[in-house]
């Protein structure tokens, strides 16, 4: 597929996730290094930035998770507060964005503009927001009002937050610093805005998939975090997303969409395709398969082999078993659809979860990933990525240095920073830089 | 004659320009030319610039010895927030972390968040001490090695070593654990103003390095012998306390009275090294925290003058025998309060 002289080629985004706390790290390969030294996000950020990415990712959890009355202890857990981390970052990268995941349920938001406004003020224009809304009972025990917003209520609350904190960044600048804001959650008023942001406010990204998060994004986002990896699924949640924008008198460019994915190379596709696998039993331990299973289930399932067939029981639907994750809305769902895979290509446990846990994948050698990758992004299944390493802080070393370049020589990724903001990196409006980097 | 007991100094480099963090990097590197044991960067809720945690992790990767103690606040926070920013900044300086506990009692502030009745300076105070507390615990909620990596069980953590805090105060509750496991200090180091009476009985309870303001040295001495019979009635080893005077400085060129005035002091760099010196003699407290009127001029002036005379008597250390902040004030590096009590129950 060659583009037409008349229609420049749609440029790809790239973003680096730090490896959080779930399977996906792969923290028993002898390469895996810290998840907390500061030391290993230097080095992941300064590999993000050597290759060009528009910005760097934190996840965050705010309690650890728990599994049969126990924290789990078979992933990475423990890691920085992110905007301390990333204020850090900001002092050994230079055009790097670099994105904060912060829960609007359990924090203000006087205070949390306050300081995505100086992490964006201390870093030259480079914050963003990841907006997440999680408001179970179990993380709110962590914090003063407890578990106090019904699941109904935390996009409500997200969006007035997130305009609350659009107000306090826009009060910032010339004239008269005095704000106020009133509204169903939130009644503040103050005579100091925040410091001013070098890109007009910070970056908002959305993570959350529910009908409620995707209108909430298409009103209020800047880039989309999601899940839907496939060129299917990616083309249909891209239609549905992007049509929601002219309701809110946005343009389809407004808005970008950044799957997290994961990346495996090899000398040849073959070659690939075997490490991913390789990847995929070093995620899904045999304790890995019992847990997963047990989330889907709700039922203590120690006593079974991970080796042997699934449970004849049936999941356990009112199950407290696990907390701090997202559990299937049907269970009953998943797990018959695991059964039917599990009888039709004779899978034991493990290997059924290593199929049906999977997240989309680039896998095989710099050229088929490029080209993968450039497909996706012309055929509007995404904006770009979000790059999701399983190691932890050099997972995306090989990325850099053999996929960047060809996506460069393709001409659908810069060969160079054009702008010092993210809003810029990004294209986004009201940088005044619009259309620089179609 | 017993030697003297080492001197410790801080300086303040806050005031405006807020917006340049250039101007930060500078000032910070200027106070770790000097040796000194810390920099404050003091901040409100309300305040006009960038928050003074963000800041500090902003130049910790910019320095490499100095102490870095924000001003944080307390009344209006989420201790578990305030908890993990703080462990972080000390993982980002590997060891160089402190905070300085303030309260927010203005009408103002309160506007800000809108859902509080405006807590008076005592409530304000006592509840400063409970997350001056619920951090401790948090921060030792992690055992030191509680990440273990064991291939043969598959697992990352032991979580036996892992500890609910179930804190239950006044105004907030805090199950636990921290998400940040064990900071490199253990515990970073908690700088309280004891200056006004409202605030003594929270830093004799909680802090590392309490400062206070006096006129003389007898008067800086009796606050502090005060400071430190609360401290052992609170249980704890007052030789454990660090008592610093806080003195505004005007090292101008201009004549100035060289006696400290209200805890303003004014005069040449070398008559303040020789007050510095005579009231650390005396015993009157363990050190200053200077808070320079003009820091752009005035730190340098406060380092190249005050302190290298200070050093050329002796009475200060001429290169860092440490990597951390604990290590300059030389405080012990506490152990988790649970790490002989067992697993999480
Ligand atoms: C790709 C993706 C990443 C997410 N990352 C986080 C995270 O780091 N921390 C968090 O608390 N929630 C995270 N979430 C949860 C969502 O932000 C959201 O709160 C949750 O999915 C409920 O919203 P929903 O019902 O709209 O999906 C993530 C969700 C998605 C889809």
């Amino acid at each position: 597929m060659t583009a037409g002289p008349t229609r420049p080629r749609k440029q790809i985004h790239l973003a680096a996730h730090f490896p959080g706390v779930n399977n996906t790290t792969v923290w028993a390969d002898p390469r895996s290094g810290s998840q907390i030294d500061f030391a290993s996000f230097v080095h992941l950020a300064r590999t993000a930035e050597r290759g060009l990415f528009d910005f760097f990712f934190l996840a965050e959890g705010l309690r650890l998770r728990e599994h049969k009355g126990r924290v789990h202890d078979l992933d990475v857990v423990g890691r920085p507060e992110s905007i301390t981390v990333l204020n850090a970052l900001a002092a050994v990268t230079d055009r790097l964005g670099l994105a904060a995941t912060v829960n609007a349920t359990f924090n203000e938001p006087w205070e949390l503009a306050r300081r995505l406004a100086s992490l964006d003020l201390l870093s030259g224009g480079r914050a963003a927001w990841n907006v997440v809304t999680s408001s179970d009972a179990f993380t709110g025990e962590n914090f003063r009002r407890g578990g106090f917003l019904d699941r109904a209520d935390r996009y409500t609350r997200a969006a007035e937050f997130v305009a609350a904190a659009r107000a306090l960044w826009d009060a910032a600048g010339e004239g008269p610093r005095s704000f106020a804001w009133s509204g169903d959650h939130f009644a503040i008023a103050g005579e100091s805005a925040p410091p001013r942001s070098p890109q007009g406010r910070p970056v908002v990204i959305q993570a959350g998939d529910s009908d409620e998060g995707r209108e909430f994004a298409a009103s209020a986002a800047d880039i989309i975090f999601t899940r839907h990896g496939t060129l299917e699924a990616g083309r249909a949640f891209y239609r549905d997303v992007k049509r929601r924008l002219p309701g809110y008198g946005r343009r389809e460019e407004d808005l970008k969409l950044m799957p997290g994915v994961t990346v495996v190379l090899g000398d040849t596709d073959a070659d690939a395709q075997e490490r991913a696998a390789e990847i995929r039993r070093q995620q899904i331990s045999p304790q890995n398969a019992i847990h997963a299973l047990e989330l889907v289930w709700g039922r203590d399932l120690s006593a079974y082999d991970p080796d042997g067939p699934l449970p004849a029981v049936d999941p356990d639907p009112e199950s407290a078993l696990v907390q701090g994750r997202v559990r299937h809305a049907d269970p009953f769902e998943a797990a018959a659809r695991w059964r039917a895979l599990s009888e039709e290509k004779g899978l034991s446990i493990r290997q059924t979860v290593i199929e049906t846990t999977s997240r989309q994948s680039f896998i095989g050698t710099p050229s088929t990933v490029a080209a993968a990758m450039t497909e996706f992004v012309e055929r509007d299944a995404a904006d770009g990525f979000i790059l999701v390493p399983h190691l932890t802080p050099g997972g995306l070393d090989d990325f850099v240095d053999t996929v960047v370049p060809l996506l460069q020589e393709r001409g659908v990724f810069r060969t160079r920073y054009t702008g010092t903001t993210l809003r810029e990196h990004l294209g986004l409006a009201g940088t005044g830089v619009e259309g620089l980097t179609a | 004659m017993p030697a003297p007991a080492p001197l410790h100094l801080a300086a303040e480099i806050g005031g405006p320009p807020h917006d340049d963090t250039g101007r930060l990097v500078r000032l910070a590197r200027t106070a770790e030319e000097g040796l000194l044991d810390f920099v404050t960067l003091a901040d409100s809720f309300g305040g006009p610039g960038p928050d003074a945690l963000g800041a500090l992790a902003r130049i910790a990767p910019e320095t490499g010895r100095i102490g870095l103690v924000p001003t944080v606040t307390t009344t209006h926070t989420e201790p578990f927030h305030v908890q993990a920013g703080v462990a972080t900044l000390d993982w980002v300086s590997r060891g160089r972390a402190g905070w300085r506990v303030d309260v927010s009692t203005s009408a103002a502030e309160n506007r800000l968040v809108g859902r509080r009745e405006t807590l008076g300076p005592a409530a304000a105070w006592a509840e400063a001490g409970e997350v001056a507390e619920v951090s401790r615990l948090l921060w030792d909620s992690w055992e030191d090695d509680a990440e273990i990596r064991d291939t043969s069980t598959g697992r990352f953590v032991d979580r036996d070593k892992l500890h609910y805090v179930d804190y239950r105060g006044t105004a907030f509750g805090i199950r636990g654990p921290s998400i940040v496991p064990r900071p490199p200090q253990g515990h970073p180091v908690t700088v309280v103003d004891a200056s006004a009476a409202v605030s003594r009985d929270t830093a004799a309870r909680h802090a590392d390095v309490a400062l206070l303001r006096a006129r003389t040295a007898e008067e800086a001495a009796a606050l502090g012998a005060d400071l430190r019979a609360r401290a052992a009635a609170h249980g704890r080893d007052p030789g454990a306390l660090r008592i610093l005077a806080t003195l505004v400085v005007d090292l101008g060129d201009g004549p100035a009275a060289s006696a400290p005035d209200g805890g303003h002091f004014g005069g040449s760099p070398a008559e303040l090294a020789d007050l510095i010196a005579r009231w650390h003699a005396g015993g009157a407290v363990d050190g200053f925290h200077l808070v320079p009127l003009a820091p752009d001029t005035g730190l340098a002036r406060f380092t190249r003058g005050t302190v290298a005379a200070l050093r050329e008597r002796g009475l200060f250390r001429d290169r860092y025998e440490d990597t951390t902040l604990r290590g300059h004030l030389r405080l012990a590096r506490p152990a988790s309060q649970y790490a002989t009590t067992g697993g999480v129950s």
